[in-house]
C-alpha cells in the first residue's frame, strides 16, 4: 500500500506571537516552527498501516522552505519519501489552493490512501483535506478516532467521534483521504538511528509549474479567501468575589460557567 | 508548567546541524513526557526508574556513537546533546547513559574481542543487558592507579580478588567491566551476574542521585574463564579512555541541569510577586542572578560545542575535557544553588525539580575526576608540573598517576 501523509509546519503552539509588519500575519522572527499536532498523529496513523502491510508512506509538505525540517521529521519517523513544494507560486494561498496543489502533486505519484490532520492549530480551517478529496475525486472522512484496514485492502473502516458521546462507523472505499483527530494513537518519537537514516532519504521538489494546473488557481493567484488583519486577544483583568458557604458558592459558580463564560453546559 | 524551550541567547541552535537539532529535540521531548512525571517519585523513593530502560534502547540511546553491529554512528556533539537533555530530567538517568554507553559499550568495543562485542553490544543497545563499570575502590578514588584489586592467571583463566566501591548499577548489572591489577598491569574483566565469588550490594543513605542505584562490588577467589578477559586493555590509560568518553558527555550533561534550574528560576521569578505588586523578576539582585545563569549556561554551550567538535575530528585532548567538565559541573552547582535562592521555600521541596539537581550534582562534582583533581589536569597542562603527584614524591612513592 501506497500512504500519503500531508503535514504542515505550524508555529510552535507554547511561542509567543506578535503581529507581523504586515498586519495579515505573525512577526515569524524568532518564532520555533513545530509538526502540526494532529498531523503527528496522521503520520503515526499512517506508519501502523504501513508497517502491517508492508507498505510506504510518503510525506507530502506545502509551504516555505523551512517546511523541509517537517518533512525530515516524518522521514525519521519512518516515512520512506518525501515530496516538498515550496515554489513562492504555491505559497500564501487559501485552503482551496493548498489542496489543489498537494492533490496534484499526490495524483503524480499515487496513492491508497491519504491521512491529515484533521486541522492546523494556526489558521485551524480545517478545509484542505475535503479540499484533496475533491480534487482527486475520493471519498473523504474528517474528525476520524480510528482507522482500521478491510482484510481485502480496498476500504477502511473508520470510527468517528459524534456529538453527545456517540460513535459513527463507516467503510469507506479506497482509494480515500483521511483526516485524523489528534489523541487517535500514541506518536512514536524518532529513534536516533531514524534519524540518522532520515539524512539519506529523498525530499523532492516539486515546482508550480510541474503540477499541471492552471498557475491562476494555485498559491495567492489562485485563492479566494484574503486575511485582512489578525489581532491578538485581549485578556482582562476583572475579579469577582463570590461569598457564601461552598454549597452556595458552588451553585453560584455553575451558573456563571454556564451563563457567563459559557464553558459550562 | 509549560513545555521547557531550551536556553538559546546567541543563535546557538544555528551552529548545530538539522540531526543535531532533531536528535535533541527527541530527548527532549521524551524527557518532558516520561521522565519528569515520575522523577521526583523515584528521587523520594530511592528508585531506579528501569521501566525507561527499554525505551531508551529502542530510541538508541545507548552506544550511539558507535556505527557497528546496527547502532546509529551519531557525531559526538549529538551524543553530548543526548547528555545534556538526559540530566536535564536527572542526573541519575543521565549516569545511567553514561555508564552504559561510555563505560561499558566503550571498552568493550574498544578493547574486547569480536566475540565478546558480538555476545554483549547488542544486548546492551537495548537494554536487554545492563552494565557497570567498576574502577573505584574503597581507598583509591582519585587515584585509581593505587588499586588493590588482582587478577592472577589460572590454568584455564584467571582468579579476581578485592573490592569496588561506588559502582553505578552494580547490583543491576548484567555484566562488570572491572579493572584488576595482573602481573603485567592493569587489565580489564567482563565479569558476569552470577560468577561465583562475585558479590554485589547496594549503597543506602545517599543523599543524592537518588534515581540512580551506587553499589559495592566484592571479588572472592572469583573464577573468570581467559575469554572474561579485554583483550586489548592494556595498563591505566584503557580505563582513563573510557572516562574521558564519559567526562565528555558529562561537561554536556551539566548544561542540562544547569538549564532546568535556570530555567525553573525564570519562570518562578516572573510569577512571584512580593513588594508593591511585582514580580520578584523585577527585583535587580534577582536579574543579576538570573543574568548570572544564562550567561554561564551560554559560555558553557559554546564550550562544549567545540569539545565536540575537536573530539569528532580527533584532535580532543584529555586536558580539555577536563576544563569542560571541572567548568560545566561547577556552573550546575552554581545555578542550582542560585535557582534555589530564588524560589525562596519552594526551593527547598521536590515540587520543583532544583533541590533535586542541587543534591544531584554533589555527586557529578565528585565522580569521573573530582572538581579539584581536572583543576590540577589542567595545572599540568599550563604548567607541566602535575601538582597531585610532584616528581619528587612520585620517585619516593613509586608511580601513580591520579585521575579518575
Ligand atoms: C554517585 C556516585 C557514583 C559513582 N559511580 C562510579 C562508577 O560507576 N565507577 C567507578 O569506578 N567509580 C564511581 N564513583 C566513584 C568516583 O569516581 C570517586 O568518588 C571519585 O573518583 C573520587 O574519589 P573519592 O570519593 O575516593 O575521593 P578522594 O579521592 O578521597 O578525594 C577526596 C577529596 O580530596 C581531593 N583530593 C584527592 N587527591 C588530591 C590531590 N592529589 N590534590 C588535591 N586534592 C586531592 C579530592 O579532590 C576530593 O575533594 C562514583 C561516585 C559517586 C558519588
Amino acid at each position: 500500500m501506497k500512504i500519503a501523509v500531508c503535514v504542515k509546519q505550524v508555529p510552535d503552539p507554547e511561542a509567543r506571537l506578535r503581529v507581523g509588519a504586515d498586519g495579515a500575519w505573525i512577526d515569524e522572527e524568532g518564532v520555533a516552527f513545530v509538526l502540526n499536532e494532529s498531523d503527528e498523529y496522521a503520520v503515526e496513523e499512517a506508519l501502523r498501516i504501513a508497517e502491517r502491510t508492508g507498505g510506504e508512506v510518503i510525506a507530502f509538505g506545502l509551504g516555505p522552505e523551512r517546511t523541509r525540517e517537517a518533512l525530515r521529521k516524518v522521514l525519521a519517523l519512518g516515512a520512506s519519501r518525501a515530496v516538498l513544494l515550496s515554489d513562492p507560486a504555491l505559497l500564501g494561498g487559501d485552503a482551496l489552493a493548498t489542496g489543489r496543489a498537494l492533490a496534484a502533486a499526490i495524483r503524480q505519484e499515487g496513492a491508497d490512501l491519504v491521512l491529515t490532520g484533521s486541522a492546523s492549530s494556526d489558521l485551524g480551517y480545517a478545509a484542505t483535506g475535503s479540499v484533496i478529496a475533491g480534487e482527486l475525486g475520493w471519498p473523504h472522512a474528517w474528525l476520524v478516532m480510528g482507522v482500521e484496514l478491510a482484510e481485502d485492502r480496498r476500504s477502511v473502516r473508520i470510527t468517528r467521534e459524534m456529538e453527545g458521546g456517540m460513535n459513527e462507523l463507516s467503510a469507506v472505499v479506497l482509494p480515500a483521504v483521511i483526516q485524523v483527530q489528534a489523541g487517535i494513537n500514541h506518536p512514536r518519537y524518532a529513534s536516533l538511528k531514524g534519524i540518522m537514516a532520515a539524512k539519506k532519504k529523498e525530499i523532492r521538489e516539486v515546482a508550480a509549474a510541474e503540477l499541471g494546473v492552471d498557475a491562476g488557481r494555485l498559491g495567492r493567484a489562485g485563492s479566494r479567501l484574503e486575511t485582512v488583519s489578525v489581532a491578538l486577544p485581549v485578556s482582562g483583568r476583572e475579579v469577582e468575589w463570590i461569598a457564601g458557604d461552598a454549597a452556595a458558592v458552588a451553585a453560584a459558580l455553575v451558573t456563571k460557567l454556564e451563563q457567563e463564560a459559557k464553558v459550562l453546559r | 508548567m509549560s513545555r521547557f524551550p531550551g536556553v538559546d541567547f546567541v543563535e546557538f541552535d544555528a551552529l548545530l546541524t538539522e540531526e543535531q537539532r532533531m536528535v535533541r529535540d527527541t530527548v527532549r521531548a521524551w524527557v518532558e513526557d516520561r521522565v519528569k512525571p515520575i522523577i521526583e517519585e523515584c528521587h523520594r523513593e530511592e528508585r531506579t526508574p528501569l521501566e525507561l530502560v527499554p525505551e531508551m534502547g529502542e530510541l538508541n540511546f545507548f552506544g550511539s556513537t558507535l556505527s557497528d553491529y546496527g547502532l546509529p554512528g551519531l557525531d559526538n556533539v549529538s551524543y553530548g546533546l543526548i547528555m545534556q537533555e538526559l540530566e536535564r530530567g536527572d542526573s541519575g538517568l543521565r549516569s545511567f547513559a553514561s555508564v552504559q554507553s561510555s563505560l561499558v559499550m566503550y571498552p568493550i568495543h574498544a578493547f574486547g574481542s569480536e566475540e565478546q562485542k558480538a555476545r554483549w553490544l547488542p544486548k546492551l543497545a537495548t537494554g536487554e543487558a545492563i552494565g557497570c563499570f567498576g574502577l573505584t575502590e574503597p581507598d583509591f578514588g582519585s587515584n585509581p592507579g593505587g588499586m588493590r584489586t588482582t587478577a592472577r592467571r589460572t590454568a584455564d583463566g584467571w582468579v579476581l580478588d578485592g573490592a569496588k566501591q561506588w559502582i553505578t548499577n552494580g547490583t543491576l548489572a548484567d555484566v562488570a567491566v572491572v579493572w584488576a591489577k595482573t602481573e603485567d598491569g592493569i587489565r580489564g574483566f567482563l565479569v558476569e551476574k552470577g560468577t561465583p565469588g562475585f558479590t554485589s550490594s547496594d549503597q543506602h543513605g545517599k543523599f543524592s542521585l537518588r534515581a540512580s542505584t551506587t553499589s559495592e562490588l566484592g571479588f572472592h577467589d572469583c573464577h573468570v574463564p581467559a575469554d572474561a578477559l579485554l583483550p586489548q586493555s592494556g595498563g591505566l590509560k584503557s580505563p582513563l579512555m573510557c572516562l574521558n568518553q564519559a567526562r565528555y558527555g558529562i561537561a554536556w550533561g551539566g548544561l542540562g541541569a544547569a538549564m532546568e534550574c535556570y530555567w525553573t528560576a525564570l519562570e518562578y521569578a516572573k510569577q512571584r510577586v512580593q513588594f508593591m505588586g511585582q514580580p520578584i523578576a523585577a527585583h535587580q539582585i534577582v536579574q543579576e542572578k538570573l543574568a548570572w545563569m544564562v550567561s554561564e549556561i551560554t559560555k558553557g554551550q559554546l564550550l562544549v560545542l567545540q569539545l565536540g567538535r575537536l573530539k569528532d575530528a580527533g584532535r580532543l585532548k584529555h586536558q580539555q575535557i577536563s576544563l569542560g567538565k571541572r567548568n560545566n559541573v561547577w556552573v550546575a552547582r552554581e545555578c542550582a544553588r542560585l535557582a534555589r535562592e530564588i524560589l525562596g521555600a519552594n526551593g527547598i521541596v521536590d515540587d520543583y525539580p532544583v533541590i533535586r539537581h542541587m543534591l544531584n550534582i554533589e555527586s557529578v562534582f565528585t565522580y569521573e575526576g573530582t572538581h579539584d583533581i581536572h583543576g590540577l589536569i589542567i595545572g599540568e597542562a599550563v604548567t607541566g608540573i602535575p601538582a597531585y603527584n610532584p616528581p619528587r614524591v612520585a620517585e619516593k612513592a613509586g608511580k601513580s598517576k591520579a585521575e579518575a
